[in-house]
């Protein structure tokens, strides 16, 4: 992988930890070398749970590398947050998505596609194939 | 003509009024919801006052994109990117006009609570803040008073209800029974609305 042209990868959940976490085990199952570069934007900026424009916008920037920045969200308005980011340009950099899959199933999908320098359609298909795995 | 002066005095207003009914709106919101919405839009609305103080916008339409922008950073809760579209969406309908008229702001509402209903996925009578905005936006063609009406009866009138969006969805029947939080709040923006115009 190229770092200079990967994938950015945003995680934004109502929780700080589940973010850092699933982060954690998204980059240890992508393994092998470097990752893509993932960012989190978890909980409030005090650090209770919800969702923060600041830290979500904030974090879209530490990882766009001029790639595209996918973003992956878990739910309410952890998703209508960046939704509405999104609608209002200029907030997050140019060529973030909302990546429409599960947060933790999308996002290790996402961080292992974007790791093997795949373009940010690629990351996106990969993350949304997620929602096709059945457990039963 | 309603003027920026109207618009910056009408999201004061509603900042004393979530700031008035924040226990309320909570309480409604712990019944159904994660009891933050009163906690959530006092903050909000303390954002937007103060930036409003430190630069007033000169247009009705700046005004309310100001506002939105304060309400999608700072609520923290689904009711920063609802109502801060609503805001800015109708701010981008009026445009960079100086003065407008009650039926432009009834037109700029309108099309602030479609992208509102766009970007929830929400439609009326799934318990949600659409149930108080659509009349209201509606009947603002009409009067102020008959905005305020309209919104009060729809934020009533999601008490036996059965949520289909967002957290109280998950309670099914439980949901049954109580006035929606977002309902709640959204009356009484439109409450302040009135207020202001007398």
């Amino acid at each position: 992988m190229s770092a200079e042209k990967a994938v950015g990868i945003v995680l934004v959940s109502h929780s700080g930890q589940l973010a850092e976490a699933v982060a954690d085990m998204a980059r240890a199952l992508a393994g092998g070398g470097a990752t893509a570069p993932v960012a989190t934007a978890g909980g409030t900026p005090d650090g209770g749970f919800g969702t923060s424009a600041e830290l979500i916008a904030a974090a879209a920037h530490t990882v766009d590398r001029g790639a595209g920045v996918a973003v992956l969200a878990d739910l309410g308005s952890a998703v209508l947050t960046v939704k509405a980011l999104l609608a209002e340009g200029g907030e997050l950099p140019d060529g973030t998505r909302l990546v429409d899959a599960p947060f933790v199933e999308g996002t290790v999908a996402a961080v292992v596609t974007a790791s093997a320098g795949a373009d940010i359609d690629a990351v996106e298909a990969a993350a949304r194939e997620a929602y096709d795995y059945r457990k039963l | 003509m309603l003027g920026a002066e109207f618009f910056h005095r009408w999201m004061i207003a509603c900042g004393s009024a979530v700031d008035r009914e924040a226990d309320r709106l909570t309480e409604l919101d712990s019944a159904i919801g994660d009891a933050d919405h009163g906690i959530n839009m006092r903050r909000g609305f303390a954002a937007v006052t103060d930036a409003l103080e430190k630069e007033p916008p000169a247009t009705p339409g700046g005004v309310l994109m100001l506002a939105g922008r304060q309400l999608i950073s700072t609520v923290g809760g689904a009711s920063g990117p609802l109502y801060g579209t609503l805001l800015r969406r109708a701010g981008k309908a009026l445009g960079d006009a100086g003065e407008v008229t009650r039926e432009q702001l009834a037109e700029a509402l309108n099309a602030g609570v479609a992208a509102v209903a766009q970007l929830g996925g929400a439609a009326a009578g799934d318990k949600t803040m659409l149930d108080a905005l659509l009349p209201a936006a509606e009947a603002l063609g009409e009067s102020f008073t008959a905005a305020r009406e309209a919104a009060e009866a729809g934020a009533l009138a999601t008490v036996p209800l059965l949520a289909r969006k967002g957290r109280a969805s998950y309670l099914g029947e439980r949901s049954v029974g109580h006035e929606d939080p977002g309902a709640a709040s959204s009356s009484l923006l439109i409450a302040a609305l009135a207020e202001v115009a007398g």
